[in-house]
């Protein structure tokens, strides 16, 4: 069995991406922000919720990294060149493909930014 | 550039906080500009008449890492810079552990009402409109509002924080310089808004404890006739004088009110015939404000009330 379908034909690895990108953001605010606002109340330590959502980051570059391997296998690993816009079949694949790698890189992008403040933030403002 | 080194001036930094945002700015600026010179630059060079064609592949690659790759990590150092200089600009403390002595400030349409908290075997006592602070150590704010929106901001000594009625604020600065200083209310509360502003006075600490004993005790009656105008005429129903009056807590103390710098919450500066315009009709010098016209009084008893405050020292 491969631990990777041969090939995926959906419109939602185009969105896998910046979905995880999305869910990341959630996780880390929505967090963060109760943890703080309950001050002192969670039965864990802040580190420990910076260590939570530095995992939490982890497999979100993951899964991100994952999503652009798909896609540039999809683009055939950029055996050609941009523009697809002809009206195949062939050439809708690697359009979508190429999409999916850019939009991929943006997310990763994206969540890395998102977890800076993990870095320096080291406890709640009173 | 005389509003930059002004008492009302983020560019001419005199506490710990302001001087990290001075630097930010300084940074933002100064790299702003840098990337500014170089777009421009790769614009003209774009634009010459007689430049050698780039191939397709040099053009990519100048995209790639131009236009992809420079800015992620530019904003990504930004990022981590102006992150990392947070607790530099807006300092962490502890409070249910060491609860620091706060000075209570509240802004009202349009002054600031400024209570000292009990302290060095002094009890707490309230003034308004113009604060002293000793130089070099660290003063926490506790920022209220009575009736609209405020905006706390002493421009020389750190960021603003707003005052939001039903909310209690916290901000910690640390004047690293002695001298005067304006803050202004920096959030639009009403038709005196641009006319609320207080005066900082950052001195040696041997001159704060000095006029913090001073105002603890209040002042004492000299017994002139303007005092005594003051008392007949009703002023004391809403103003405090400390040692002289019982307290009244609608406008502004007057406590030392001759050693203000200003009348009318930064409007005027602290002179008989500014008292004098006030007293008479203070709409008509602070559109908005909220206490009355007095106009009806002999000349003569404004004079010798505004005499009288002035010389409260």
């Amino acid at each position: 069995m491969r631990l990777i379908p041969k090939e995926i034909e959906s419109l939602w690895t185009l969105f896998t991406a910046p979905t995880i990108w999305a869910l990341h953001f959630l996780v880390c605010y929505i967090t963060a922000a109760i943890y703080c606002a309950k001050a002192g109340a969670a039965p864990f330590s802040f580190e420990a919720m910076r260590l939570a959502l530095g995992t939490v980051t982890v497999a979100a570059l993951a899964g991100i990294a994952l999503s652009a391997f798909l896609a540039w296998r999809q683009w055939g690993f950029g055996s050609g060149d941009p523009p697809h816009d002809e009206p195949t079949r062939k050439d809708r694949m690697l359009f979508q493909g190429f999409a999916t790698l850019l939009l991929s890189g943006l997310s990763f992008v994206a969540v890395l930014f998102v977890s800076v403040p993990l870095v320096f933030i080291g406890t709640c403002q009173p | 550039m005389s509003g930059c080194s002004g008492v009302q001036s983020a560019l001419a930094p005199a506490g710990e906080e302001a001087v990290a945002i001075y630097r930010l700015l300084l940074l933002m600026v100064v790299g702003g500009t840098l990337i500014w010179l170089a777009v421009m630059g790769l614009l003209l060079h774009a634009a010459r008449r007689r430049s050698a064609r780039w191939t397709a592949q040099e053009a990519g690659r100048l995209i790639l890492f131009g236009g992809v790759a420079f800015p992620v990590v530019v904003l990504l150092a930004l990022l981590a810079y102006a992150v990392w200089l947070m607790p530099a600009i807006r300092p962490w403390f502890a409070r249910q552990a060491t609860k620091p002595e706060m000075i209570e400030v509240t802004g009202e349409q349009f002054w600031w009402r400024i209570r000292y908290p009990a302290g060095g075997g002094m009890p707490a006592f309230e003034t308004a409109n113009e604060m002293r602070l000793p130089v070099g150590e660290r003063v926490t704010f506790s920022l209220e509002a009575a009736d609209v929106i405020h905006s706390f901001w002493i421009p020389a000594l750190g960021g603003k924080m707003d005052m939001i009625p039903g909310r209690t604020n916290t901000l910690s600065l640390l004047p690293t310089k002695t001298g005067v200083f304006r803050a202004p209310c920096a959030e639009f509360c009403g038709t005196a808004h641009a006319l609320m502003a207080f005066s900082v006075i950052v001195m040696e600490p041997a001159d704060y404890s000095a006029w913090r004993r001073a105002q603890t005790a209040g002042n004492r009656s000299g017994g002139s006739e303007g005092e005594r105008l003051f008392a007949h005429h009703g002023c004391a129903g809403c103003h405090g004088i400390r040692g002289l009056t019982p307290p009244a807590s609608l406008g502004p103390d007057l406590t030392f009110f001759g050693q203000r710098q200003t009348v009318g919450a930064g409007t005027l500066a602290n002179t008989r015939e500014n008292v004098t315009r006030f007293i008479r009709n203070p709409a008509a010098v602070k559109p908005g404000a909220k206490m009355p016209a007095f106009d009806m009084l002999p000349d003569e008893d404004i004079a010798d009330i505004a005499e009288y405050l002035v010389a409260l020292e």
